[in-house]
């Protein structure tokens, strides 16, 4: 097995069919001056996901059928846990994650076991509107209240995570939908780990389109009602906490 | 009145059946032991019949077809709903192997890059590599 030491950062890329732009976007993270290693969990993919992914660079582990991205970054958790990073971090493949932006989100895990990077919080122009918008912003609020600290994109997938996190989601970190943001956050707080999040821009998308659909906005209201109420509900983990926010060589 | 001769062939065919395919292993315990009960029960109500109408009396049921519709629904919805939990249960192990083994080819394939080039094709034949 190989020894790391436990100051090293794993960048985890869920992809699932993004062929188009997981080439480009893992090019982009090593090519920072920090030096990144990068595992794009290839989630089922029927495309050249995994080829142009390590064809680029990457570490790619692939999923023998889709688990979706909650599925997906929970072996990717796994993988970090078992090579004793001591930081992890997911970038999604679609490149709306500036990579520029990751030394800002890590930094965050100076104050806290779990960054965020936000999409509102004064930075940037991403809009949203109608359901899923009160949805968000109903989210916010909860988890806010919650983890006693402004939070105001919860369901951002731009988040960094120390050791004691990396353990916590291992014992629990559901695949369900929006189980990867909400539920996992809500419980994660609740077990007693710190949240913090800072203020990035989001890139447009390379590929694919954001879902504007009202139904499916109204959908995504409801559902995310659902699992926030279910999470809120959920036994924390009990951790032994005595794991440190940096913990020694593995 | 008496015994209802149908009913008592039919359930004895389904104890019958259950017990066979326990006895094959085709049929693991925690499920036979509701088609068990549902057949024993089957089995004691067409013999004795008068037995349902004993019972709806004694719980207020004016028409005793009326408590075997309800004791059958009650039944299935416990069936149906001891599927969804078993197959929830076998959902998330599943993902879990998933990601064992999506971990451990990862691994694997790390190993064989650093392997001499001798070692590795002998590996990669073995592993059936695309």
């Amino acid at each position: 097995m190989r020894t790391l030491e436990s100051n090293r950062v794993l960048v985890i890329m869920p992809a699932w069919n993004e062929a188009a732009c997981v080439g480009t976007t893992v090019a982009e993270v090593l090519a920072l001056d920090e030096p990144y290693d990068v595992l794009v969990v290839n989630d089922g993919s029927t495309d050249q996901t995994a080829f142009e992914a390590a064809a680029a660079g990457a570490a790619v582990m692939n999923l023998p059928f889709n688990l979706g991205v909650g599925g997906a970054m929970r072996a990717g958790f796994k993988y970090a846990d078992r090579l004793g990073y001591g930081q992890v971090i997911q970038v999604d493949a679609d490149g709306q994650h500036d990579p520029r932006n990751i030394r800002e989100v890590l930094n965050g895990l100076a104050s806290a076991d779990i960054s965020i990077g936000a999409r509102f919080a004064d930075r940037g122009d991403y809009a949203v509107s109608g359901p899923r918008k009160w949805a968000m912003k109903l989210l916010a609020f909860v988890l806010s209240r919650l983890a006693k600290t402004p939070l105001t994109d919860v369901t951002s997938g731009f988040r960094a995570a120390n050791r004691r996190a990396i353990a916590q989601y291992l014992d629990h970190y559901p695949a369900e939908y929006l189980g990867d943001t909400i539920d996992s956050l809500v419980v994660a707080i609740r077990s007693g780990l710190k949240v913090t999040q800072v203020p990035v821009e989001m890139r447009p998308r390379q590929g694919g389109t954001p879902s504007h659909h009202p139904i499916k906005a109204a959908v995504y209201l409801g559902r995310s009602f659902f699992a926030l109420a279910f999470a809120l509900t959920r036994k924390r983990s009990h951790l032994s906490l005595s794991i440190p926010a940096t913990a020694g060589q593995k | 009145m008496m015994p209802n001769v149908a009913a008592f062939v039919l359930a004895l065919a389904i104890v019958g059946l259950v017990v066979e395919m326990l006895r094959r292993k085709k049929l693991r315990e925690k499920y036979a032991i509701w088609w068990l009960v549902v057949g024993i029960a089957t089995l004691i109500l067409a013999a004795f019949p008068q037995l349902l109408d004993v019972v709806a009396r004694t719980v207020g049921i004016q028409l005793p077809s009326n408590l075997l519709f309800i004791l059958s629904i009650l039944m299935l919805l416990g069936v149906t709903l001891h599927l969804s939990w078993e197959i929830s249960v076998v959902e998330d192990e599943t993902r879990a192997l998933a990601e064992e083994v999506a971990i451990l080819r990862v691994q694997i394939e790390n190993m064989t890059e650093q392997l001499p080039t001798a070692q590795k094709s002998r590996i990669e034949n073995v592993e059936g590599h695309p």
